[in-house]
């Protein structure tokens, strides 16, 4: 039972970390109607320049953080204003391979910059392990779980209450609506993806703080896809639930069908899960389906 | 002998007929004659190296238009056609190397048995639009690849098969020239048979699918069985491609398919153009030939950079995602669209002006 304990308390960590990168998914997919495929590439990029930081530059990390956050937002805003911008009414498939081609134009540049060794972060977070009646719990994922729980409550109250949050609520419901409200699109893009890429910087920096920093950690990027198609591309709630889902299964996978079905099971049964789901809902579970017109 | 090069001034069409003919007119035919028969003669005066490349680019060619039936011309988007690619390739090792099968026979049967998966992964393709299909694919991408990774008793697993090359009587298609032959064959069998696919009921049916489903259902065209069938048709092409590739390479492996190789041939189909069997065949050589050009490149590099080389991969990465992206912002109809640009500004010139 311990052991079973010891299994979901990872996967709702590792799942509190998707469920944040799948936020940032599912807000360019409310304003924009664009699934980013380069995503993963945000939260690379976002963990290596702290890294770099900490590391190079010996600035405290909190300080480190907090330029990186606020340069992955001006890299998401650029790259918004620089590839998605033309492609504004274009057909969903340019869009996809715009965003693929972005991953993998920013891969390109992260391996040139800082090759594929893995890199570790200097021990931030105290390691000394915390223990729950048998079940041991290392600080970093305590502390990934509560500054998740955190941001997942600041989106909430800036979703509902502050005057961006609700213009990004109105240009995801109707765009022309809003716009002849006077909130300008543009604008709302362009914040959408600073704040997209700035969620996936903070993903990135606790992931690297767990596992280390190295290449194969944009396949995050991957592994969100299934969540927010879980959750339903549209729905906010949707990506919270649907990455505590995935991360509890993908540790349960690990822990009881690794032994019996071999290697790689916890990549592959996400994608089994989504199959699934979308046979029986094919909007996930909190998505809305559109009605069609001819 | 009419000069075959000289363009038309324009489409003088009377009948139906003539409007759906493969040929706009008898000196296209001539046209395409002639450069079939160049590629024919590549290997006379072309290294090795060379023929190796362009047998690879038959192969892609096929592939890609595989792929741009189901994306180009029906709209469904599919991130699963490295995964196709491996279905074909490792069917082709299990019956040639495990049951002896004879590759001629062996070929279709990977064609076949990929159509049979490619189908069943179509069948959400029902419900499923836009990106909800497109994650669905890339699901189906995930599974086959890891089930063929793990089916060790039949994939061997990890460690891959070996295959051989076919042989027909005593002739062996060993060495590059014979192989790049049978390749080119089938490319062109393909080519063909797709220019006609578009010609025929259902070939129409999947474009009229692509641009309206709801309205194509409305016209009669049962959706279901369409869109299952683009899927097939498309997978048995990438079948094939897959199992001629393996016997190209002479072993198949997971790794040789992974979502990158997906991702290229939609680069393929994208900087050719969508919808255009042409635009295949153009992507197919350019996304090809651009890893080798940028080798290039990068060797000319060294003079500069001592240790150029190890920036390679990355260097392509990067470009390659420069190029995709370019071609989407600049240019979303693709080579293709460049093509006939040019072509009608010969066709008016001197006419045609910079406006």
């Amino acid at each position: 039972m311990t052991f079973f304990f010891q299994m979901l308390i990872t996967g709702v960590v590792v799942g509190s970390i998707y469920a944040l990168v799948a936020l940032g998914f599912v807000l360019i997919y409310k304003a924009s109607d664009a699934l980013n495929f380069a995503n993963g590439e945000f939260v690379l990029i976002g963990s290596y320049i702290c890294l770099m930081l900490v590391t190079i530059y010996k600035i405290p990390f909190v300080i480190a953080f907090i330029l990186t956050l606020v340069f992955n937002a001006l890299l998401g805003m650029a790259v918004e204003r620089v590839v998605l911008r033309p492609l504004i009414n274009a057909p969903v498939i340019s869009v996809i391979m715009a965003t693929i081609g972005l991953s993998s134009l920013l891969a390109g540049v992260v391996h040139m910059i800082w090759g594929h060794q893995t890199k570790s972060f200097p021990p931030i977070f105290s390691s000394e392990l915390i223990q729950f009646w048998g079940i041991i719990i290392s600080p970093v994922y305590l502390w990934s779980f509560f500054i998740v729980l955190f941001l997942l409550g600041v989106f909430t109250i800036f979703f509902k209450k502050s005057k961006m949050g609700l213009a990004m609520r109105a240009v995801a419901d109707d765009q022309m609506a809003a716009l002849s409200m006077g909130i300008s699109v543009k604008s709302v893009y362009a914040i959408t993806w600073g704040i997209a890429a700035l969620v996936a910087a903070v993903g990135g920096v606790l992931l690297g703080n767990i596992n280390g920093v190295d290449a194969s950690m944009a396949t995050i990027g991957l592994t969100v896809l299934p969540v927010v198609i879980l959750g339903g591309l549209d729905s906010i709630p949707g990506a919270i639930v649907g990455g505590f889902i995935i991360g509890i299964l993908q540790s349960l996978s690990v822990g009881y069908l690794q032994p019996i079905l071999g290697g790689g099971i916890k990549e592959v049964i996400p994608f089994i899960v989504v199959i699934i789901i979308l046979m029986i809902k094919p909007y996930g579970l909190f998505g809305k389906g559109g009605i069609e017109r001819v | 002998m009419k000069n075959p090069f000289v363009m038309e001034s324009g489409n003088y069409k009377t009948s139906y007929t003539k409007d759906m003919a493969l040929y706009r007119n008898p000196r296209v035919k001539r046209r395409m004659l002639i450069i079939v028969i160049l590629l024919f003669l590549i290997p006379l005066f072309a290294s090795n190296y060379v023929i190796g490349l362009a047998t690879l680019c038959a192969i892609a060619v096929i592939g890609a238009i595989g792929l741009n039936i189901l994306t180009g011309f029906t709209g469904q988007i599919s991130v699963g056609v490295g995964a196709f690619l491996a279905v074909g390739g490792y069917t082709s090792a299990i019956f040639t190397t495990t049951y002896g099968l004879s590759f001629w026979i062996s070929l279709p049967l990977a064609g076949l048995i990929t159509a049979i998966i490619g189908g069943l992964f179509g069948i959400p393709s029902l419900r499923l639009k836009g990106l909800y299909l497109a994650i669905a694919t890339l699901a189906a991408q995930v599974i086959i690849l890891w089930v063929i990774g793990n089916w060790e008793s039949v994939t061997g697993g990890g460690s891959g098969m070996v295959l051989e090359r076919p042989s027909i009587g005593g002739f062996s298609f060993y060495d590059q020239n014979s192989y790049y032959y049978l390749c080119l064959v089938v490319a062109v069998l393909t080519t063909i048979y797709a220019l006609n696919l578009f010609r025929t009921r259902t070939g129409r049916a999947f474009l009229a699918v692509r641009d309206r489903d709801v309205a194509a259902q409305i016209m009669g065209i049962n959706l279901f069985s369409y869109k299952v069938m683009s899927f097939a048709i498309s997978s048995f092409i990438v079948g094939i491609a897959g199992a001629l590739l393996a016997h190209y390479t002479m072993i198949v492996t997971v790794e040789l398919y992974s979502i990158q190789v997906s991702i290229q041939y939609l680069a393929m189909i994208l900087v050719g153009g969508l919808g255009s069997v042409f635009g295949a065949i153009l992507g197919a050589v350019f996304i090809t030939l651009l890893p080798v050009g940028l080798g290039y490149m990068v060797e000319y590099l060294t003079m500069f950079i001592p240790d150029a080389y190890s920036l390679l991969s990355s260097f392509r990465e990067f470009v390659f995602g420069l190029v995709l992206i370019l071609f989407l912002v600049f240019e979303p109809g693709g080579l293709v669209n460049i093509w006939n640009n040019i072509k009608n500004y010969f066709k008016l010139w001197p006419f045609s002006t910079k406006e």
